[in-house]
């Protein structure tokens, strides 16, 4: 090969690059702007609660000296700029403030908790992911153009009706068949692999029933595309066409979609931890409102909400490293 | 109401209306028959498993749960119905702002674009942080996070009603924002909105159920679902129903909430899954030897081919009884209208027609190879290696996902198990070869990054890739510029010379047929009704042929007077008529034509028609008749 062709190869690869990368510059400030907004609405949040927050939080008995105390304490008396000012400064710095319940710092607690959370809820929707899109695929294949009539009735109700379940109330049935009357798996707490799988199946079940769905009804019309035509007269075989040239012209929407499901996932937590007393952020957001621990609330609203900002702009991102037609239509 | 009624006549609409009906009617019943019964404490008998008495057991304080799950209905619908009003007023409210405020609006649609990215349950706890815990603070936290989804309903639906021309005419008519809103946009998006507020009512019931099992919404002695199943997991040792029951139900109500919605969408919109024709019994018939014996020279050889489809009213034959063969080196063009059977006739050949079309023949023969019998996996490697096909769109006849080259390169890596590099090298040269400058970039560039023009010639290249003896190009040049036309069809003329490629070129367009093939068939209604050489075209013996002819425009055209169309509409395939099926629009035809369909038979030693009256004269110019009429034939 001689340098006169390398060079604008290597030319077009920069140019894809540099596509790709302004694509994500701009995906990374509409981040960034979407955290602000969060950061205010968390912010604002405690100046929403009807009558004095910290008097709500401590009862009516708590003495007018104690109130008064935390209001400092909390920096409640300083000009509401001031304290936005102060309370960015100490998100960014990791201050997230300190338990009106405890006495602790709030980054403390969540430190603690937030691994337990985050990893049931990537494991739930790894599961989901692998589970969905062959059985979608499947699916597709044996039901395209009207075949199998009964199986594709019987697929669109089952999945219908397991993805109307909630979570929770899998959960609670999971529970009482597998953990009370069959005994095999633990139904509370963190404790070894085996105390996954319950919360692991309640939370993954309804979104992979829901993506199987999207997998198929993308897959059909794909395969009904000219170039699959195209790829059958080029006599590659079936699973080559299948796999090869249509799976990745369903992956846009599939993805798009399980991004959604994900960021739902995180937050569908909240409830199935409940369920199986999981000791992650789910418990703490749940109890911090009911006891009205406000920092405590709002640090946690504040991390579930980044969590999902943080994983649409990942999703989107890896989109558009596998559609290139993406950053092209936003440009 | 028009819906309501289309809804319930699709059986899954009556069954979710029915549904609905006994959870509504459970909800306004329960606590005025059951309310006192399901308050009564009984201290003996408390935390029981199911018995006679209490079908489902009792709860900490002895009362039945049954009851209480009945009773409960009625405070679990009428909270989530009155959030999921608190979602569609705000969401509306937030939705139709940016038609009214302008500038203002665009920072509210921005807004409900961060907003609507966060799930739903996040938005209520956030709420609830605010709101503290109770139904009033649970109901307002509900509606209001189903808010930025409404709100974005809305405003899609706006939109698309407000660039409607009516819409446009009121307010160029001066007539004010307000009342376009009220009278035009509102009345127009009522539907959806009700039915998307349907489905929502669903949802906020399985959201409201989440909250008060966290223990965040319903606060004792009132209960709800939710309620009832925190309750029930306390105990889910001694009695796993007490959970497992107001799960239930809030399954079943809020499924009825969501199905009345789906069929009612579906009844509204358009059917999309549509009912797939039922294939007909179609019984392949097999004339046995009947097949001449191939000449060295013969590349494609078929007798009395035809397609059938399953159809409403039965089996419908749009190819019936094609036959004619192809040597070396050939160039034949197939022209006819659209629905004639001329592509169909190509993918037959090609085998690529798909289930439920079902292709038989007499003969179907490629070099030498019946294509009716034999291993489908020789005839694959046979077809793959020797038979390219070029295909109208090149623009989605390409995978957008994948490299040029790689798609060039998967042909010899799986036909001729080339290594990736031998095949990238290949498929470079394939590229250089269809004139394609500096192959080597564009083979790393995606589809999207050809023109149209390039894209065909590397759909032609790609075909290159094995050794073809015969191209089948339908309507190759239909979606491109005229001069890029021109490339396509010197390429195409450039690869016969060099190698003698047979090529069977399909259009409707007969300019384009006269400048490149040796050869003219033309279909009409599934058959071949005239066959013969280019050279002779202007002795043409159909009819048919002939108003083809008299359509095209050429330099003489005068172009001060309408552009001359063959009279008449093309025949439906599932309606063809008795007879000779160009007899209904044939200045010729008569009692003769319209009951017998004539042969396809030899009239001159490279020629042959079927038509009873085949090169007799006109009684009017086809042209004539053609300005007569309106009707424009594609």
């Amino acid at each position: 090969m001689t340098s006169a062709t390398a060079l604008p190869t290597r030319e077009a690869r920069r140019a894809g690059d540099h596509r790709w990368l302004r694509f994500i510059a701009r995906r990374t400030g509409r981040l960034l702007v979407s955290l602000w907004v969060l950061m205010t609405a968390a912010f604002l949040m405690i100046h929403l609660i009807p009558g004095d927050p910290v008097r709500v939080a401590l009862g009516p008995t708590a003495s007018a000296e104690l109130v008064e105390a935390r209001r400092r304490a909390l920096g409640l008396n300083d000009p509401l700029i001031v304290q936005y000012i102060e309370y960015f400064r100490g998100v960014l710095t990791g201050d997230l403030g300190t338990s009106i319940q405890t006495g602790l710092p709030v980054a403390q607690t969540i430190a603690q908790r937030l691994p337990a959370t985050a990893s049931l809820a990537v494991l739930a929707f790894v599961c989901a992911v692998i589970v969905s899109v062959p059985i979608g695929v499947a699916v597709a294949v044996a039901t395209r153009r009207g075949r199998a009539r009964r199986l594709e009735l019987g697929f669109a109700s089952g999945s219908i009706f397991v993805s109307a379940i909630p979570d929770f109330l899998l959960g609670v049935a999971l529970v009482s068949i597998f953990g009370v009357a069959l005994g095999w798996l633990p139904i509370a707490g963190r404790s070894g692999p085996e105390s996954y799988i319950l919360p692991v199946v309640a939370l993954s079940l309804g979104p992979a029933a829901v993506l199987a769905r999207i997998v198929r009804v993308e897959m059909l019309s794909v395969l009904e595309a000219d170039f699959v035509r195209t790829a059958r007269a080029k006599r590659l075989p079936p699973w080559r066409i299948y796999l090869s040239h249509a799976l990745p012209n369903a992956v846009t929407a599939t993805l798009t979609l399980a991004g959604l499901l994900l960021s739902s996932l995180v937050v569908g937590t909240v409830l199935v931890e409940n369920v199986f007393a999981w000791p992650g952020l789910g418990s703490t957001i749940v109890s911090s409102i009911q006891t009205k621990d406000y920092p405590m609330a709002q640090a946690t609203v504040l991390v579930y909400g980044a969590g999902v900002l943080i994983i649409n702009t990942i999703v989107d991102a890896i989109l558009a490293m596998l559609d290139p037609r993406t950053t092209v239509a936003e440009n | 109401m028009r819906a309501v009624r289309r809804t319930l006549r699709t059986p899954l609409g009556a069954a979710a209306a029915i549904l609905l009906a006994i959870v509504l009617l459970t909800a306004v019943f329960a606590p005025i028959l059951w309310g006192e019964q399901a308050a009564v404490v009984d201290t003996d008998d408390i935390l029981a498993g199911p018995s006679p008495e209490h079908p489902i057991g009792t709860d900490g304080l002895g009362r039945d749960l049954l009851l209480r799950v009945l009773v409960a209905t009625r405070l679990s619908v009428s909270l989530a119905l009155v959030a999921t009003l608190v979602a569609v007023t705000a969401g509306l409210v937030l939705g139709v702002a940016p038609l009214l405020l302008g500038r203002a609006g665009r920072a509210v649609t921005w807004f409900v674009g961060i907003a609507v990215a966060f799930p739903g349950l996040l938005l209520a706890l956030f709420f609830a942080v605010i709101f503290g815990t109770g139904w009033l603070g649970a109901t307002l936290a509900i509606g209001l996070a189903g808010a930025p989804s409404f709100a974005r309903l809305c405003q899609t639906l706006v939109a698309g009603v407000a660039s409607r021309d009516y819409v446009a005419a009121a307010r160029v008519g001066g007539i004010g924002r307000f009342r376009v809103l009220f009278r035009h946009i509102l009345p127009n998006i009522g539907e959806p909105l009700i039915v998307n507020a349907t489905i929502g009512a669903g949802a906020a019931l399985l959201s409201f159920a989440g909250l008060s099992f966290l223990g965040l919404g319903i606060q004792p002695p009132a209960y709800d679902w939710g309620r009832l199943m925190m309750e029930g997991l306390s105990g889910i040792y001694l009695n796993p129903l007490a959970a497992l029951a107001p799960g239930i139900a809030v399954v079943i109500a809020g499924l009825a909430f969501n199905l009345v919605g789906e069929a009612a969408a579906r009844a509204l919109g358009i059917e999309s899954t549509g009912i797939v024709a039922r294939l007909a019994a179609v019984q392949p018939r097999r004339a046995v030897g009947a097949s001449a014996p191939a000449s060295p020279d013969e590349i494609l050889a078929i007798r009395d081919l035809t397609v059938t489809f399953p159809g409403q009213e039965g089996p419908v034959q749009p190819v019936r009884g094609v036959s004619f063969s192809l040597r070396r080196g050939e160039v034949v063009g197939i022209v006819g209208e659209s629905g004639s059977g001329k592509s169909l006739t190509a993918l037959a050949i090609a085998q690529l027609v798909e289930e439920p079309g079902v292709v038989d023949a007499d003969t179907l023969r490629f070099v030498g190879a019946d294509l009716l019998e034999g291993d489908p996996a020789d005839h694959r490697r046979l077809l793959g290696n020797s038979l390219a096909m070029v295909f109208q769109d090149p623009m989605t006849s390409f995978n957008p996902t994948k490299r040029m080259g790689g798609q060039l390169a998967e042909v010899a890596t799986h036909h001729h198990g080339m290594s990736r590099r031998e095949a990238h090298d290949r498929a470079v040269d394939r590229l250089g070869a269809v004139r394609i400058t500096d192959p080597e970039r564009r083979a790393r560039q995606y589809p999207h990054e050809f023109s149209g023009g390039m894209r065909q010639r590397a759909m032609i290249g790609m075909g290159l890739m094995g050794s073809p003896k015969l191209i089948i190009a339908d309507e190759p040049t239909t979606a491109l510029d005229v001069t890029v036309q021109q490339q396509v069809l010197n390429l195409l003329r450039s690869i016969r010379d060099d190698d003698d490629v047979a090529i069977l070129l399909i259009s409707h367009d007969v300019s384009v047929i006269a400048e490149i093939c040796d050869r003219v068939l033309v279909m009409y209604a599934g058959r071949i009704v005239e066959d013969l050489p280019v050279s002779e075209l202007s002795r043409a013996r159909h009819p048919y042929t002939r108003a083809l002819l008299a359509a095209v425009p050429d330099m003489q055209t005068d172009l001060d007077r309408p552009l001359a169309t063959v009279p008449g509409r093309p025949v439906d395939p599932a309606h063809v008529p008795a007879g000779c099926a160009f007899a209904p629009r044939c200045p010729l035809a008569d009692a003769h034509c319209r009951a017998v369909d004539p042969d396809l038979v030899p009239v001159a030693p490279t020629a042959r028609v079927a038509c009873w009256h085949a090169g007799e004269p006109l009684p009017t110019p086809v042209a004539e008749v053609a300005r007569d009429t309106e009707e424009v034939v594609a």
